[in-house]
């Protein structure tokens, strides 16, 4: 098989093999992503439907535009994220997709698990844009697509994840991502957002961020997430720009030519100074594309037709 | 496995039809100003490629080359068992304008051909559009024909052409084969 699952719910049940198949796969798309002309026929006819019940703008964007690229006719439903009851809602969520034709569906939900348990009841398949603080799996794909792109290799390379990883679904698909393609992972944020036991995960837990940074390749730095920020998870958003802010001073304990990245929308000051956000090492805009490039990639791989992709012969 | 019936070309022939198909390309476009090469995944390219080599000898000076992916035009995705892998495209020079002469090894169906001529003319518009075959077998389900072809070859649609080219197969035959079925 090209992917084996129907549906793409995280990175934990994705072989190597078929992370590989998908960044191979996202390179041509991306070449498409620069013609003039956008478009390649070879979802039409196909429907995509994006199902947020959080707010987005990149990642819901990232997929209709990787969706019409490709021909496939994109449309979004904007589900409220008060007022239903999660379970419920979500089975509501099914039938009206059902009802609808949908191939793929793109689902964000503030439960975690949502991305599957669709799946389950439906015969399109799922592919998850972030649940809760489980996974974020088409994120990871593009951060791995980028470090590739950029260092021309995964395997043993350096990467730090600086911030909230308690929270934090990116963080999640990303330690599943770079330790399946052999990268050496070190976590570092304030204590009261790092879950115990993540070494279990074969990622170094390190104690401050001078830890993390030192030699590293890559800098994945996460978005603190501002509504989180009353629960006292630390004193303030100074001092966490004080302890964990990346600016240019801490950038230099990297190795040279390291890579800062950022899942946006970045809180400019907090985890990330204006200056390394607009800085020579930073590829936080070629993220954005190689985003699209990636769920193409994806949708191809899912609904582009032929039960096994001949990568397996 | 699928029975060899019989070598249509060796190495000797591929050379002389590609040789002659160069000398060809040159005078039906008297000189080769405006000229490109454009060769269709996977056999087509290095094809294309030589034909280049031969052309830059004959005239003194070089064509782009380019090379086309078709995966995600092709009309038979859904019907298929395997997926194929798409790979990339290579045109590092604007089509608009050119003498595009695609280039394949074999022509059958003419349905590659067709994903080839929308997978081109969405890259740009090309003034014209001619194509180069090693090997031309029949066939055709599509009003299409090449302008240069290296053999002609009358096939029953059981059997299947196997043009093996040292880069992509370490060595140099045209084959057709008997289908296993």
């Amino acid at each position: 098989m090209g992917l084996s699952g129907k549906d793409l719910t995280g990175l934990r049940n994705v072989s190597p093999g078929e992370i590989q198949l998908i960044l191979d796969t996202a390179a041509p798309m991306k070449e498409i992503i620069k013609r003039q002309i956008k478009k390649v026929p070879i979802l039409r006819g196909r429907t995509v439907v994006t199902v947020f019940y959080e707010t987005s703008t990149r990642t819901r964007t990232s997929f209709e535009l990787a969706a019409k690229y490709l021909s496939a006719d994109a449309v979004n439903i904007a589900a409220a994220t008060s007022s239903v009851k999660k379970g419920e809602s979500l089975k509501d969520t099914a039938r009206t997709i059902e009802a609808m034709g949908a191939d793929v569906v793109a689902l964000r939900h503030p439960m975690a698990g949502a991305a599957e348990l669709l799946g389950g009841c439906l015969g399109a398949r799922v592919i998850n844009a972030g649940d809760g603080a489980h996974e974020h799996p088409t994120q990871a794909l593009l951060d791995l697509f980028t470090v590739r792109e950029k260092k021309g290799r995964i395997e043993g390379l350096k990467v730090a994840i600086i911030g909230d990883i308690l929270y934090s679904r990116v963080a999640r698909s990303d330690i599943w991502g770079y330790t399946k393609m052999g990268a050496e992972v070190r976590l570092a944020g304030p204590a009261t957002l790092m879950p115990p036991g993540m070494e279990k995960f074969g990622v170094k837990v390190c104690s401050c961020l001078e830890e993390a940074l030192d030699g590293a390749d890559v800098i994945n730095v996460l978005r603190i997430q501002l509504e989180r920020q009353q629960h006292g998870l630390f004193p303030n958003l100074q001092e966490y720009s004080r302890l964990f802010g990346i600016d240019r001073e801490r950038l230099r304990l990297a190795a040279p030519g390291a890579l800062v990245m950022h899942p946006g929308p970045m809180n400019r000051g907090v985890e990330i100074s204006a200056e390394v956000a607009d800085g020579l090492q930073s590829v936080i805009n070629e993220q954005v594309t190689n985003g699209v490039a990636v769920r193409m990639a994806l949708l191809y791989l899912l609904i582009g037709g032929g039960a096994q992709n001949e990568a397996n012969y | 496995m699928a029975k060899e019936k019989a070598q249509i070309l060796d190495q000797d022939g591929i050379r002389r039809s590609l040789t002659r198909i160069a000398h060809e390309i040159i005078e039906r476009n008297k000189g080769i100003d405006k000229l490109a090469l454009i060769g269709i995944r996977r056999r087509g390219a290095p094809l294309a490629e030589r034909l280049a080599v031969r052309i830059k000898e004959i005239e003194g000076r070089a064509a782009p080359v380019g090379i086309l992916d078709i995966t995600l035009y092709r009309d038979d995705l859904m019907t298929l068992e395997r997926q194929p892998l798409v790979r990339s495209t290579e045109v590092p020079f604007p089509v608009l304008g050119k003498t595009v002469v695609l280039v394949d090894d074999v022509i059958y169906t003419g349905r590659t051909i067709r994903a080839a001529l929308d997978a081109l003319l969405d890259l740009g518009r090309p003034r014209v559009i001619q194509l180069a075959v090693l090997v031309d077998r029949g066939h055709r389900e599509l009003p299409i024909r090449a302008d240069y072809v290296g053999k002609n070859v009358p096939t029953s649609k059981k059997e299947v052409v196997s043009v093996r080219l040292k880069e992509i197969d370490g060595e140099e035959r045209v084959v057709i084969l008997e289908s296993p079925d």
